[in-house]
């Protein structure tokens, strides 16, 4: 494919000297697209941000009539639930990708991942209704009052059902097949010959595990991680359904509170004035950075295993 | 620790078993043919199903196909052919992490980019959004795909004439054809439930309409308006609804695996046996 593009150029066809234009012209509107998308969120977003950045960033009221926009809750309770989440997630995600890439018996491996992916696939929306109808009566009636009795601030009441707590939940299940297949994919990167040298060793296939494989991959399980963390704090619809929209950080748990994806879904349709459009698609900016770097950060650390760079000279 | 990874897998699979039982549980109930036929009906009247949503969600996903497949097929093409050059490289990046953005937000821009400009919701700029969605997806798919075919093929097509076109269409991307059509399905699978980015765009619609210039219903969307909605027999069609949208999505998940296994062959066939992937161990 790499070879000169002159094999015949007195042959060559219209469609042939169209070929690469257009195919590159296709691969140019990937950044075209994203430059787009942010110009267009920080030209809408820029009436509030370039007057009330500060506000927007530290304040804590958000009144649509009174124009006071502080989005210091939603943002806070993003980084509170994805993180929370995430510490959920990550242990129970590298189980799975550690038992579909190494220990499971061969015949067991593929419908784990097939499994895995079936949860991948269960929509948004779909985990929001079981959540709703399902988690949290379970968690008002069962898990709070029991948590409830618990010494120390954390799971302080009263037990409303959305919470905090019910959002973490929801977003552990939700982005661990992400972060398991990621992970299982970057334990299947590490060459076969550091395995083969550890069992050469005399290491079992779990010391295999912990003393070739895993150091290896360490980068890349960060970076499956953070993928997983991006999902995390963009998640949109169940989220929304079961966190209680309440604008005000949580001091509990078992409080209600809100993202800021979820404020945009709930008033971006029927924001009316300019400028509470504006402090919205500020908003969405907030969100876009954040998630930006996350993602960023973490194709970085995923590449670097791929690539092999991470070979360690020294096992840990 | 083997037995703490065993019992860790399995408690991550718990979800997906609670899930879909209490899916099927409350929604079978009422999945007639009905339901797959009649648009919603007012609160208090028996009846009613989500067929406009079914039909809606079809039209946005077919627009999101014919707009991001094609463009994603040709920035794969380009990115597997001019791996090292700098604008494949920073477009392979670009696209990882455009697949990575919240979907709310790419909702947003559909709005400023379609519905901000014409002044109301519709299909369109809900297409528009999936579009946006499918197209990194595509791309990154087709490129891994492309650079899977040997490039002795390539180049005996080449030497035999073949313009540089013709042995893109009728060679590499023939022979790559299983591993592309697998990931349009699963961009097809991930965008057919997406609700987010359909919000303020495609708005959703209670009644039947295929006028791409008009809001649209969407299967996501009236999941969602039944779920909060406060009337029980609304409420119990949110289950129903959910199942018509997992069966959907399971369904091209099914058709994806039977695509990949053609794919194994094919790929068999044309690949020598060095530089295979290795077998993990």
């Amino acid at each position: 494919m790499r070879g000169p593009d002159s094999v015949a150029p007195g042959r060559r066809s219209l469609g042939d000297r169209f070929y690469r234009p257009v195919t590159a012209a296709c691969a140019a509107a990937i950044p075209l697209v994203l430059t787009m998308l942010a110009v267009y969120l920080l030209h809408g977003a820029w009436p509030v941000l370039s007057t009330h950045a500060g506000q927007l960033l530290t304040g804590s009221v958000w009144d649509v009539p009174r124009g006071q926009f502080g989005a210091l809750p939603v943002i806070g309770g993003t980084l509170l639930s994805s993180l929370l989440a995430l510490v959920l997630a990550t242990p129970l995600a590298l189980s799975v990708a550690i038992l579909s890439a190494e220990l499971a018996p061969r015949a067991v491996r593929e419908p784990l991942t097939f499994l895995v992916n079936l949860l991948a696939a269960i929509p948004s929306v779909v985990y929001g209704l079981w959540g709703i109808y399902v988690l949290l009566p379970f968690l008002r009636r069962t898990v709070m009052p029991g948590l409830m009795l618990l010494p120390g601030s954390l799971f302080r009441g009263p037990a409303y059902g959305p919470s905090l707590l019910a959002a973490t939940l929801l977003l552990a299940a939700m982005i661990l097949p992400f972060i398991a297949g990621v992970s299982r994919d970057v334990l299947l990167a590490v060459p076969r010959a550091q395995r083969e040298a550890a069992l050469a060793l005399g290491a079992t296939r779990w010391e295999m595990i912990r003393d070739a494989v895993l150091p290896a991959a360490r980068p890349g399980l960060f970076g499956g991680i953070m993928l997983g963390l991006g999902r995390a704090l963009g998640e949109t619809m169940a989220v929304t359904m079961v966190i209680g929209n309440r604008h005000a950080l949580p001091s509990s748990l078992l409080d209600p509170t809100y993202t800021m994806a979820s404020l945009l879904a709930n008033e971006f349709a029927e924001a009316s004035s300019a400028t509470h459009l504006a402090a919205l698609l500020a908003v969405a900016t907030v969100l876009l950075a954040l998630t930006l770097l996350v993602n960023v950060i973490a194709r970085w650390l995923v590449a670097r295993v791929e690539r092999g760079a991470s070979m360690p000279g020294r096992w840990a | 620790m083997t037995g703490l990874i065993w019992a860790g897998s399995i408690a991550a699979l718990a979800p997906l078993v609670l899930i879909v039982g209490y899916i099927l549980v409350n929604g079978i109930g009422q999945l007639t043919p009905s339901f797959l036929t009649h648009p919603p009906a007012p609160p208090g009247v028996r009846g009613g199903g989500v067929g406009n949503g079914v039909v809606g969600s079809l039209l946005l996903v077919a627009i999101a196909v014919t707009l991001g497949v094609p463009i994603g097929i040709g920035a794969g093409l380009y990115l597997a052919e001019r791996r090292p050059s700098r604008l494949a490289a920073i477009t392979r990046m670009l696209a990882d992490v455009m697949s990575g953005l919240p979907s709310i937000v790419i909702g947003l821009f559909a709005w400023e980019l379609v519905v901000r400009p014409t002044g109301h919701f519709s299909a369109w700029a809900g297409g528009v959004a999936l579009a946006l969605i499918v197209l990194p997806i595509v791309a990154r798919a087709t490129e891994e795909m492309v650079r899977l075919v040997p490039e002795t093929i390539t180049e005996a097509a080449l030497a035999l004439g073949f313009s540089r076109w013709r042995t893109a269409w009728q060679v590499v991307l023939r022979t790559a054809l299983p591993g592309v059509t697998t990931a349009v399905l699963l961009a097809l699978a991930r965008v057919a439930g997406e609700t987010a980015p359909l919000l303020f765009t495609a708005f959703g619609n209670p009644f039947w309409s295929v006028d791409p210039a008009r809001p649209i219903a969407a299967l996501p969307l009236q999941i969602y308006a039944y779920a909060l909605s406060p009337y029980d027999e609304w409420r119990a069609q949110a289950w129903t609804g959910a199942l018509v949208l997992l069966v959907l999505v399971a369904g091209i998940g099914f058709a994806t695996r039977w695509v990949t296994r053609s794919r194994a062959r094919l790929l068999a066939a044309v690949t020598p046996r060095v530089g295979r992937h290795e077998e993990p161990l």
